[in-house]
């Protein structure tokens, strides 16, 4: 450890100092304007710390973490992600919940947690990024404990979290076994000729991880948990939760050339085609919008899967903007969702939305950029996202994978599309059953407007996006 | 004067529309109308500054090429040809029409209505004019949404149930010419070692064998379902039937023609030798949805369903025009499209008046409406005509052409679709006697054309007298077209003469020139 390291780590080190501070004021002086502004600045210096670090080589610290190209993308994406979900959480905690302030701490810690997951290279670090974001994500998706559904979801996300970082934990503990190593590279030198139990320790790892992703069939507790969470920690698991586990796990297979062990590879293959299928069709049953996003987040991580099987830089890249595009696509969606709930609980049911282009015309014009680019519509981010996996897709010539993501975003179009046709339903259709509408706080406004200028932007021309992705990411290899 | 502008416009337009403030939505429409008539001089504009006599100018009259995104080679490759030229004019004139259309009809949310109907507008004419096929799929897929919220706002009863299936059947399609599309992109990146979405790099190298063969479904299947042909025409009729009126206008006049334009454009000349071993079978899939749609006409009593159902059969022809093989047909393909947005777009008009006069489609709660509306009727009867294929209409050239064309190669497909007009014929005289012979039925009492409605339904009989005597300027627009299609069949024999037969999944690079002309694909 040299004081270069310490600059390096800067980042995490100021999330890491933050909410111990943050903690001891609020024990003084609880107001929750001070403790929103000062997570965001910390945020945002943490944001500043790392862009102006430098990127250009890889910085290895000790054998924990790794600061290179690849980490500085996805840490900068998560800590963006966490500054949009403070900022809508403000007027949400606001307007639903009386003890405020103690949120963001542990906002602040789920959001070191990921960035220490994605920038990790031993399994010591992986672990213990995963458990930081995991248990701080238990105390937030409860958060609200008068209400009887956010507290079974976060003891639902416990137990099922739980059974994952166990498997998690025995899968580094086979290959640990194989290969005698904790630390990525090293693993991968071994990894060459190894065996049967190296090959069922990497699976094992890949259940645990898979229970984060919510891979079918480790995907039971998302619907629960989306619907139980309050709608900004909704947002923050479907973003910053999936984005870390996705980026590591990306990590993990790339450099462990994933195309050298078929078995591996024809597994992912199945769990893929399982995702997008089984996200897809139970999306098109649900009436609450919040476990409708959850399983079209399933499917969604099914999509992602075909770039990281493409195992191409093509592929990194299509990864890197697919998940800029689905970040903000759903803190969009998420956003608009807290914006309508009240404290007699979030609004969830699509009756909720009906004819709401009349009542609120622009939250439902957000709104539905939103789902257009879920849907994948062009435009919108999610059309270009969608466009770079399939190109990734064809490009590795995986036809199984690629013809399952047409048929599933077809069947996906389906359930996007009747959000839609509610909100713009003609306003004489139960207009009246609805209670009076509260003006847009400003925040949240804000936040919104800017989301999806950001969405239609990236996706009308995406070509500094596309560059700064190729320039960190696919330094990997 | 770029081509971006024809574009631009009708999106600012749409913009301009939906910030437009609700107690003076009216303004909406004019600002509609503004744009499409600025869109129509620039066209005009520059159409006539590109203009020479034909056989002297090139197939490309004007282009135009901007770095979007380089990543990936793509680029805002726009250019226009003559069969542009003819698709454009039809999008502008037939917007005209679904503005002035919609003037009493649609009451709610006007603003919102002409945002949607404006975008659709500049989706069509990105897809007549992008030469980039990156490109070509955005504007493809950009015609979508706004045509869903025109049928899923402001249409009938079964609204929701026809917009999402008109939806989802097109984006299935349109998913599996993406697919075709990026396949296509890496053959030929592999074969030329540069990756580009340009048509004009991209149709350098032929993709023939198996490759070729199953890029090219992919292409025809996203192109079928917007024709529509058997069996994915489903989403037509309730589409059709479900829409406000403009939206039908739009619908059969413009979405129908872009599956068409996008088989000229792409299927027939980046894959000559798998269009050759497909003819028959499309053109029998043609020929059964000539019979089948026009079978099913007859059997409506709902006024727009059996409009509805008279595009498959009429489309059908279109399709055996461009299969066949034959500039003729080909030639009588590109007027049938036009003469089919005319006459069907006309159709649409009328019985939307009706319907706004009357709150019905059921042709049985009606008959004997001459004596109530004479000028309706009389304008009525000349689109029936239209659609029946009477001599001296537009509709008759473009089926005799397609049939004469195409009877060198597969004449008994020609004789089964020559009982196609039969079928037409029937249909298109029971749709009047039922409307407007015999009896007044019911107690109705309603006003003819108004003069708006008059100078709106005049101009179509103009056109379609015009093209049924006199199409000669649209066979020599559209001649340039024709041509370089022919050429390509010519380099792919070439090639196939002198390198033997394509190897299986093989990508061919053609660059030679061709000095002379097929005489068998030059008009008579």
């Amino acid at each position: 450890m040299t004081y270069a390291d310490l600059g390096r780590l800067a980042p995490l080190l100021v999330l890491f100092a933050a909410p111990v501070v943050l903690l001891v004021i609020i024990a003084f002086y609880r107001h929750h304007g001070f403790t929103m502004g000062a997570t965001l600045a910390t945020l945002a210096a943490s944001f500043v710390l790392l862009v102006t670090g430098g990127h250009a080589e890889s910085f290895r610290i000790t054998d924990l973490l790794v600061m290179d190209g690849y980490s500085v993308f996805f840490v900068a994406l998560i800590l963006v992600a966490a500054m949009v979900v403070t900022l809508l959480s403000y007027p949400y905690l606001e307007a639903t919940t009386k003890r405020k302030e103690e949120y963001y701490p542990l906002l602040l810690v789920a959001t070191l947690g990921a960035a220490v997951l994605v920038a990790s290279s031993h399994f010591a670090s992986l672990f213990l990024g995963l458990e930081i974001l995991g248990i701080s994500l238990y105390a937030l998706i409860g958060f609200q404990r008068e209400r009887r559904c956010c507290v079974e979801a976060s003891m639902k996300y416990l137990i099922l979290a739980a059974v994952g970082s166990a498997f998690l934990l025995f899968g580094m503990a086979l290959i640990y076994a194989e290969t005698g190593s904790l630390e990525f590279t090293r693993i991968m030198q071994s990894a060459k000729g190894a065996g049967l139990l190296f090959l069922l320790g990497t699976a094992t790892l890949i259940v645990g991880i898979g229970f984060k992703l919510a891979l079918v069939p480790f995907h039971m507790w998302t619907a629960d948990v989306y619907q139980g969470a309050p709608a900004p920690v909704t947002a923050f698991i479907a973003s910053v939760s999936k984005g870390a586990a996705f980026a590591l796990i990306l990590r993990f297979l790339t450099e462990l050339r994933i195309d050298q062990f078929p078995t591996l590879g024809l597994a992912l293959t199945t769990v893929a085609v399982l995702s997008m299928f089984a996200g897809n069709l139970l999306a098109l049953m649900q009436t609450n919008v919040k476990r409708m996003l959850a399983y079209s987040s399933i499917a969604h991580v099914g999509y992602l899967l075909v770039a990281l099987l493409a195992t191409s830089p093509l592929g990194m890249i299509a990864v890197g903007y697919y998940l800029v595009a689905y970040f903000v696509t759903i803190l969009g969606a998420f956003g608009v969702v807290a914006v309508l709930s009240g404290p007699e609980g979030d609004a969830e049911q699509i009756e909720e939305y009906r004819g709401l282009s009349s009542r609120r015309p622009w939250l439902a014009a957000v709104l539905c950029a939103m789902m257009l680019s879920l849907a994948g519509i062009p435009l919108t981010a999610g059309f270009l996202g969608k466009f770079y996996l399939v190109v990734a897709g064809i490009g590795s010539a995986l036809w199984v994978l690629v013809i399952s993501l047409v048929v599933t975003s077809v069947i996906g179009l389906y359930y996007y599309l009747r959000v839609i046709f509610a909100m713009y339903a003609r306003p004489e259709e139960n207009l009246a059953a609805l209670p009076e509408c509260q003006k847009i706080p400003v925040l949240s406004g804000i936040t919104l407007a800017v989301l999806s200028v950001v969405l239609v932007l990236t996706g009308v021309y995406p070509g500094p996006m596309i560059d700064i992705i190729r320039t960190t990411v696919t330094g990997l290899r | 004067m770029t081509l971006e502008w024809l574009i631009i416009i009708p999106l600012a337009a749409a913009l301009v529309n939906l910030v437009v403030p609700r107690e003076q939505e009216g303004v909406a429409r004019w600002i509609s109308l503004a744009a499409l008539a600025a869109d129509l001089v620039v066209l005009l504009l520059i159409g006539g500054g590109n203009w020479s006599l034909p056989g002297e100018r090139g197939l490309w009259m004007v282009q135009s090429n901007h770095q979007w995104i380089p990543q990936l080679g793509i680029s805002l490759q726009f250019a226009m040809d003559g069969l542009s030229f003819v698709m454009l004019i039809l999008t502008v004139l037939l917007g005209v029409a679904s503005v002035v259309c919609s003037w009493t009809e649609i009451t709610e949310r006007v603003g919102f209505f002409h945002f949607n109907l404006m975008a659709v507008l500049s989706g069509i004419i990105g897809v007549f004019l992008s030469l980039d096929l990156f490109v070509f799929y955005f504007f493809w897929e950009l015609m979508l949404v706004p045509m869903y919220f025109l049928i899923a706002i402001w249409g009938h009863e079964n609204r929701k149930y026809a917009a999402t299936k008109f939806f989802v059947f097109t984006q299935a399609g349109g998913l599996l010419l993406l697919a075709g599309i990026v396949a296509l992109y890496f053959v030929h990146g592999n074969a030329s070692g540069q990756y580009t979405f340009n048509y004009f790099e991209i149709l350098q190298v032929q993709v023939t064998g198996r490759a070729g063969f199953f890029i090219m479904l992919a292409f025809i299947a996203g192109f079928a379902v917007k024709l529509p042909a058997i069996p994915v025409h489903t989403w037509l009729p309730d589409a059709h039937t479900e829409a406000p009126t403009a939206g039908s206008v739009i619908l059969a006049g413009l979405l129908l023609k872009t599956g068409a334009y996008g088989i000229i454009r792409f299927v027939l000349p980046l894959f000559p030798s798998s269009v050759a071993e497909i003819a028959w079978t499309v053109n029998l899939v043609a020929v059964v949805g000539i019979l089948y749609g026009a079978v099913l006409a007859f059997a409506q009593t709902d006024m727009k369903r059996l409009v509805a159902y008279t595009s498959v059969s009429h489309m059908g022809f279109v399709l055996l025009g461009l299969f066949s093989q034959s500039a003729m047909a080909l030639q009588g393909a590109v007027m049938q499209m036009l003469c089919h947005g005319i006459s069907t777009g006309a159709l649409f008009i009328l019985v939307g008046m009706l319907q706004e006069r009357t709150h019905t489609r059921d042709m049985t709660r009606l008959g004997g409406l001459w004596d109530l509306a004479p000028r309706m009727s009389g304008v009525a009867m000349v689109f029936a005509l239209a659609s029946l294929g009477l001599p001296g209409l537009g509709n008759f050239v473009g089926e005799f052409l397609v049939m004469v064309g195409a009877y060198k190669t597969f004449p008994w497909l020609v004789v089964a679709a020559a009982i196609g007009l039969v079928l037409a014929t029937i249909y298109a005289l029971d749709l009047m006697r039922r409307l407007f012979f015999g009896p007044l039925k019911g107690s109705w009492s309603f006003a003819d054309l108004s003069l708006r409605e008059a100078v709106l339904t005049i101009p179509f009989v103009v056109a379609i007298v015009a093209l049924g005597v006199f199409p000669g300027p649209v066979f020599r627009t559209v001649q340039p077209t024709v041509d370089s299609l022919a050429k390509a069949g010519k380099e792919l024999h070439q090639v196939q003469s002198s390198l033997g037969e394509p190897s299986g999944n093989g990508a061919v690079v053609v660059k030679q020139s061709i000095t002379s002309r097929e005489i068998r694909w030059r008009m008579p």
